[in-house]
């Protein structure tokens, strides 16, 4: 679970962390008086969504004057913001952080993730703040500093200091950024965290350590123990077809293709999307229903890959290992008579109870593919959409 | 021959009573597993599917001299029922629940680490030694002893290529999901050097997926140590970055863990790799030379 830059710099500020004064908005009035109880005449005003490369899409501004926060938040709210990291319709905004304006001597990178390779946390940093740190991984990875969080004795001071010294940092800096270490890992951990990045960390002009951005993201696996993270979600920011899926236990990743794919475990629907390719065409969706999957989740499955107007085709691909193919089978039948399925339909059944799965396919009297294999069923659902204009 | 289990392996089960436990527990007994009894705290002295069920590990263990367990506990307590198991001296160590923290696998790898106990999974269809012993939710009939180990991230694709395995008349050795998740406490090197050394095995599947490098380290063991012939599968060529495919571990993360730079390491390893996951079972054929049944 992603969070937005003001809800994890209120975490900061709980773990000690220093950041900014701010205040999120959700109108302009709101916003102008934000600025008003923050004091001072210069402000940042940032859009809220959940993506990256705010600042080159527009959605970052120094504003110099109450009018410039007003106009901002005119701008923006209620608007989509469309970065690199969103997709062509962008993300919707629905509030603005009006932050006091920092003045910045040195920009860092700082941040803590789980590192698969090594299976520890590690904490990283770089004096090569405010551009992308995969960018400086790719080109000059010598510039990034590591420490590994030992699992049994937790972060220590020296990791910290080390880092600082590293940095280039000087005098009571060093003290500063390694309680910053020890507070970021302590928050890691409590919270649960995948991901915690601070780009940029700057050293203010009165040489302080200082959070200028917060970028975090929330184990899913653990949100059952973080109640209070789990009411900072922000279903805005989610696909709905994609929100809609979790609500009945389906994994859904909506793609640009016109072939709609219904298959049972995340690989195996992978592998779906992957042969589609290969013969010629494009999924247009990601969907796996699960292991226990229901008439009900088979129902809602249809529902949601043709709500995506592009499909021109669906591919039902089932290896039933504890689903059994006859379950399936009647999922699909009801459903495709209760939510009127327009595309043609292509099913392959492998695994439990496949004969007699395919058996009330056929005698549903339903139009639908039976495939013979795997490749059958790509093939003829590549063919069946091009077929369907 | 085969690895991690065989016909004489004693296995005990975590969260015997519970719905999964109780299902995949009666599907192990009717395979011929030898499970020797269960664990739910608070219902010990009683039985379960005629067998003994106890309210710790250790008892267990001391009762029926178990070496292996399989967890279907939730998420929620699985670092606890994991680490139960490691302390009572189980060997092997099977956990299927999917959704378990990464932190709390963090922990209990760190401290497996430090013993012999071998964990697979979680978040895994399991371990089957085709006719012998089947540890897991996968379905047995697709099964039949042979000479191929196969190893994979995840449970339905496994189950392809071991039907394909099974359709070409070649069978398993022993196959193993390690899981989708990001901490996988076996990586594909574990069990490749397992497979290596098992006499019974002669070729390897390895199906991999997008996400994180283990599949990358996987083909440099192979191309220094491997030398059964190996036939690799890798889905989510189409998968867009930045999206999690169903599985936890399943995401291409700052333009890192994408199917083609795993395709290109293992092919650099000289690992037979299929862009179709249809042809896993072909492929085999052509790299082993051995005439397939329905080829």
């Amino acid at each position: 679970m992603n969070l937005h830059e003001y809800q994890a710099k209120r975490l900061f500020a709980e773990y000690g962390m220093p950041v900014s004064t701010g205040i999120a908005a959700e109108s302009a009035d709101e916003a102008v008086a934000a600025a008003g109880e923050i004091g001072g005449s210069r402000w940042v005003c940032k859009v809220q969504v959940h993506a990256g490369g705010r600042g080159k899409a527009g959605g970052v501004k120094l504003a110099e004057s109450m009018d410039d926060v007003r106009d901002f938040a005119e701008r923006w709210l209620g608007n989509r913001l469309v970065t690199v990291q969103t997709d062509a319709n962008g993300q919707p905004v629905g509030r603005i952080y009006v932050e006091a304006c920092a003045d910045i001597a040195r920009e860092l990178y700082f941040g803590a993730v789980i590192d698969r390779a090594s299976r520890r946390a590690v904490v990283m940093a770089s004096s090569e703040g405010g551009v992308e740190i995969e960018q400086v991984a790719a080109e000059t990875p010598e510039k990034i500093l590591r420490a590994t969080i030992d699992p049994y004795v937790g972060a220590q001071p020296h990791q910290g200091r080390e880092m600082a010294f590293a940095l280039g940092l000087e005098g009571a800096q060093v003290g500063e950024f390694a309680d910053l270490f020890l507070n970021l890992t302590r928050m890691f951990h409590a919270l649960d965290c995948s991901l915690v990045e601070i780009n940029p960390l700057v050293v203010t002009g009165d040489g302080h350590v200082h959070c200028l951005d917060a970028k975090m993201n929330i184990d899913n696996n653990a949100l059952y123990r973080q109640p209070a993270l789990r009411a900072l979600r922000d279903a805005s920011q989610e696909d709905p077809r994609e929100a809609q899926a979790d609500a009945f236990g389906l994994n859904y990743v909506a793609l640009e293709g016109n072939i709609g794919c219904m298959v049972n475990g995340a690989g195996l629907a992978m592998g779906t999307m992957d042969l589609v390719k290969l013969y010629g065409g494009n999924p247009a969706n990601f969907l796996d229903v699960g292991g226990g999957a229901t008439k009900e989740a088979v129902s809602e499955a249809f529902r949601i890959i043709l709500s995506d107007r592009n499909v021109k085709a669906v591919l039902i691909n089932i290896f039933g290992g504890i689903v059994s193919c006859a379950i399936i089978a009647d999922g699909i039948i009801g459903a495709i008579t209760e939510v009127g399925v327009d595309v043609p339909v292509v099913v392959r059944f492998e695994g439990n109870n496949a004969r007699v799965g395919a058996q009330r396919l056929a005698g549903s009297g339903l139009d639908l593919i039976a495939a013979e294999s795997l490749a059958d069923a790509a093939e003829q659902a590549v063919k069946a959409a091009g077929a369907n204009p | 021959m085969s690895i991690l289990v065989d016909a004489d392996t004693r296995v005990i089960c975590q969260g015997f009573t519970g719905s999964q436990g109780t299902l995949h527990s009666q599907h192990a007994i009717d395979y011929g597993t030898r499970l020797v009894g269960g664990v739910t705290p608070g219902k010990g002295d009683s039985q379960h599917l005629g067998l003994p069920v106890f309210d710790t590990v250790r008892e267990a263990v001391e009762a029926t001299a178990a070496t292996a367990s399989v967890i279907y506990v939730p998420a929620p307590f699985c670092k606890d029922s994991i680490l139960e198991a490691l302390n009572a001296g189980i060997e092997l160590i099977v956990c299927i629940t999917e959704g378990i923290p990464t932190l709390d696998m963090l922990a209990v790898k760190a401290r497996l680490d430090l013993t012999d106990t071998r964990l697979i999974g979680p978040n895994c269809p399991g371990v089957i030694t085709p006719g012998a012993c089947k540890i897991g939710i996968m379905p047995a009939d697709i099964h039949v002893p042979g000479r191929v180990g196969i190893v994979s991230r995840s449970g339905t694709l496994t189950y392809e290529a071991v039907k394909q395995t099974t359709d070409m008349g070649f069978g398993q050795s022993t196959c193993v999901g390690i899981g989708g998740d990001p901490i996988p406490a076996s990586s594909f090197v574990d069990i490749l050097e397992m497979f290596q050394s098992d006499a019974g095995t002669e070729a390897i599947v390895m199906v991999g997926e997008i996400g994180g490098t283990a599949e990358e380290e996987a083909a440099d063991y192979i191309g220094a140590h491997v030398t059964k012939p190996v036939v690799a599968y890798i889905a989510g060529v189409t998968a867009p970055p930045g999206k999690r495919m169903g599985h936890a571990g399943a995401i291409i993360a700052g333009g890192k863990g994408t199917a083609e730079e795993k395709l290109s390491a293992l092919e650099a390893a000289g690992v037979r790799t299929v862009r179709s996951l249809a042809e896993i079972g072909a492929a085999l054929a052509e790299v082993t030379g051995w005439a397939g049944a329905n080829a």
